[in-house]
């Protein structure tokens, strides 16, 4: 029962990782992001189950407390780069180096 | 009532009113009184004796509180005046508690081993208490204690009525009061303490409060240069009784006095002399060395005579520069346990007393020939020490501080009767104009060169006789030679500054007058002194076990008879060359020229300590430790890191490219390494 539930776990979370690498609009990327952590929220959630203790879910439910409130501050620092540059390129916001 | 009239003298003094501050100084003195007869009224016979030495202690300490608290605005009011009334009050209170306390203790039957060997060690509070090392806040009371407070609070006080007229024109009176106070304070901590680190902070206090008095006048570049010379000097005595303290420490295992006795006694007879034992005593003598001004550290104090007179007196003549030869008693017991310590000792004091009293000879400055003079007397306690008849010493030390203070004074009254002036070249014919200050000046003279039935003869001639019956005839010539020569250098002391004619110019010695008896009342109760403190024979009280040892062994019937002659050996020439014909005394510092210029310059000691300090010290640090270690090494560590850092930082800021992905594969990279690491290591 916690293999296929731990594979689809590292299916979800490796579409994630390939998503954050491979797209160049934020949004996307900010949603591949959260896809990682909902692929560990299910990793919790199979452990738990398995071995019989509420740890897995209650950390699960933190996962998604702060998953939201970064969804929240994530989403509005996009809309303050959108404003700043007119674009979504994730590449196009490089000041910050040497 | 005593507080309604400190507070009333605050206020007015705020004001300016007129000796509305000599009120609040009043009102405060007898607060002070009252609350110290209560608390002691309160307590039983048996808390009396033991509170008082606190108390004793603590009065010099509350008094120097008061000045440096009300110091400034006392100044600012310009009402002085005050500050002298605490600072005098304080002290002749703590006198006052002393000899009640002495008193009280001689009540104690000795013979019942009631007080004194039930409990002498005072004990305040924990002080220190780190690992092994436990040193309680303990004073102790015993004889020898007993004697010492008696002679710091009697000539201190006498010394502080002294400076209400010597520096009732100063500008800085409140500053002076305030340092006087927290010496005696310092001092009798000294004195009292029960243990060496406890009397090491007396040690190092009055150390301080030497400095800032020799340098009181601070606008005078000598007397700075002074101040420095002999707190550097002092640091060097300092780090040998340091290090004697810390093998003390290591190989026996307290620095309680009563226990350090105790424990080399019960290590000593065995083994014989024990290496380490010699070791501790040599170590704490060179401290010894440092503070009372012992060859070859002595070269601090002829110059400390750059500080007000009465600081002279007190400090650089009566009680701080005798502190070695205390602690060198104090110590007696350990110091016999090794016979090579004993003889250094007896030897530098001994080459000390003969050197010091041959570069007073041709001295011109008063205050120096005193200086040099208390040099010598210095090294005649050591010697007295050195040969074993520690109560002997002590006995010196004791009569010295009558009539080395008396002649301190006497000098600084004549100072002040000629305007400052301190050439005995410049003096002379004084005996009419100042009669007292003569007067007293003669009996202190006759004390300190041994005339018979005054105060210096019976201690001297008890440290000649210790000498030959510890069967050191050397160090007996010596003695006797430089008797001989203390009664020649006081002579002329006293005839250049007293007989003949006066040689300061015809307008100097119109303004000649005598002092206020603020400072005449001191001179005359010291001259009293003078005659009489050989009669309190302190060996047999500081000893009372060795004395009898001694008193067998004494001198043949022609060792008194010589006593008798010997100072007329010194004062006669001295009469003939600078009285009868000072002619004569001209042509003899000619003939003796080579000699009197080694003299002059002080045996060279200030010389080679100059080039030694300008080549070794000043040439050392610049050329090696300056130019080498510091820019070479320690700079080049700071700016080798900072090199570091800086390259570092300039090739490793390429990793930031600014590409958020960029960092997100790092992350990742991370991520893998550390996921790879969990599950490829072997627990």
């Amino acid at each position: 029962m916690v293999q296929p539930a731990l594979l689809l776990s590292l299916a979800l979370f490796a579409v994630g990782v390939l998503g954050v690498f491979a797209r160049r609009n934020i949004i996307t990327v900010f949603m591949c992001i959260e896809l990682m952590l909902n692929a560990v929220n299910l990793a919790f959630i199979a452990f738990s189950r398995a071995w019989g203790t509420l740890d897995g879910q209650v950390l699960v439910f933190f996962v998604l407390t702060v998953a939201a409130a970064e969804a929240a501050v994530g989403l509005a620092i996009v809309i303050a780069l959108h404003r700043h540059k007119d674009t979504l390129d994730v590449d196009a916001f490089n000041l910050l180096k040497w | 009532m005593s507080g309604v009239a400190g507070g009333h003298g605050e206020t007015g003094g705020a004001r300016g009113m007129g000796g509305s501050t000599q009120a609040a100084a009043l009102g405060l003195l007898s607060l002070i009184a009252a609350v110290i007869a209560a608390v002691l009224w309160r307590m039983g016979p048996a808390r009396q004796l033991e509170s008082a030495p606190f108390m004793i202690l603590l009065l010099p300490l509350s008094g120097f509180t008061v000045l440096a608290l009300l110091g400034d605005r006392m100044k600012r009011d310009g009402e002085q005046d005050g500050a002298g009334i605490v600072a005098c009050g304080t002290v002749l209170m703590s006198f006052a508690l002393a000899v009640w306390t002495v008193v009280r203790l001689l009540g104690v039957p000795a013979s019942a081993e009631g007080y004194r060997a039930a409990d002498p060690a005072l004990r305040g509070f924990d002080w220190i208490d780190v690992g092994g090392l436990q040193v309680p806040f303990s004073l102790l009371l015993d004889p020898l204690s007993a004697v010492m407070i008696l002679t710091v609070t009697g000539v201190g006080s006498l010394i502080h009525v002294y400076s209400l007229g010597y520096m009732a024109h100063d500008e800085e009176r409140v500053r002076y009061f305030s340092y006087l106070n927290l010496f005696m304070f310092f001092m009798l901590l000294l004195v009292l303490a029960g243990s060496l680190p406890l009397m090491f902070v007396g040690w190092e206090g009055v150390g301080l409060c030497s400095y800032l008095l020799i340098g009181f006048w601070f606008k005078k570049k000598s007397a700075t240069d002074a101040g420095n010379k002999a707190f550097i000097v002092n640091r060097i005595g300092d780090a040998g009784l340091i290090l004697g303290m810390a093998l003390a420490l290591s190989r026996l295992g307290t620095l309680n006095f009563s226990r350090i006795v105790e424990s080399a006694g019960s290590l000593a007879p065995e083994t014989g002399e024990s290496g380490f034992i010699t070791a501790i005593c040599l170590l704490l003598f060179v401290g010894a060395c440092g503070k009372s001004a012992q060859i070859p550290l002595h070269v601090w104090l002829p110059d400390a005579m750059e500080g007000p007179t009465p600081v002279s007196a007190l400090i650089h003549a009566a009680t701080m520069v005798t502190a070695g030869v205390y602690m060198v008693a104090r110590l007696g017991p350990l110091f016999r346990l090794s016979p090579t310590a004993m003889a250094v000792v007896a030897v530098v004091g001994a080459t000390t007393a003969l050197m010091a009293a041959l570069v007073a000879l041709v001295q011109t400055d008063i205050k120096r020939v005193l200086a040099y003079s208390t040099v010598s007397q210095l090294g005649y306690m050591f010697l007295a020490c050195g040969v074993g008849a520690f109560g002997v010493g002590v006995f010196h030390l004791f009569t010295h501080a009558f009539f080395k203070a008396l002649l301190f004074l006497g000098s600084g009254s004549v100072i002040h009767a000629l305007g400052g002036e301190q050439d005995m070249r410049r003096m002379g014919g004084l005996r009419s104009k100042i009669p007292w200050t003569y007067a007293t000046f003669v009996v202190g003279t006759a004390a300190i060169v041994g005339i018979p039935f005054l105060a210096g003869y019976f201690s001297k001639d008890e440290i000649l006789v210790s000498a030959l019956a510890a069967g050191h005839p050397v160090l007996f010539g010596i003695g006797l030679g430089t008797a001989v020569l203390t009664a020649f250098y006081m002579s002329r002391l006293l005839f250049m500054t007293f007989f003949g004619s006066f040689r300061g110019g015809h307008e100097g010695e119109g303004h000649v007058h005598e002092s206020p008896w603020s400072m005449l009342f001191p001179l005359c109760l010291l001259a009293l002194g003078s005659i009489l403190a050989g009669y309190v024979h302190i060996p047999h009280i500081v000893e009372p076990a060795v004395q009898p040892l001694l008193k067998e062994a004494l001198a043949p019937g022609w060792l008194h008879w010589l006593a008798y002659v010997l100072p007329f050996l010194g004062i006669l020439p001295a009469y003939y060359l600078y009285v009868m014909f000072p002619q004569a005394s001209e042509k003899l510092a000619e003939d003796l020229a080579p000699a009197r210029r080694v003299l002059e310059a002080k045996w060279y000691f200030d010389v080679v300590y100059d080039a030694f300090a300008r080549s070794v010290v000043v040439g050392g640090s610049t050329s090696f430790l300056w130019k080498r270690v510091d820019v070479g090494f320690i700079d080049g560590i700071v700016n080798g890191l900072g090199a570091v850092v800086d390259g570092v930082a300039r090739t490793g800021r390429f990793v930031q490219t600014g590409f958020v992905r960029a960092y997100a594969l790092m992350i990742l990279a991370g991520a893998v390494v550390l996921v790879g690491y969990l599950l490829w290591v072997p627990r």
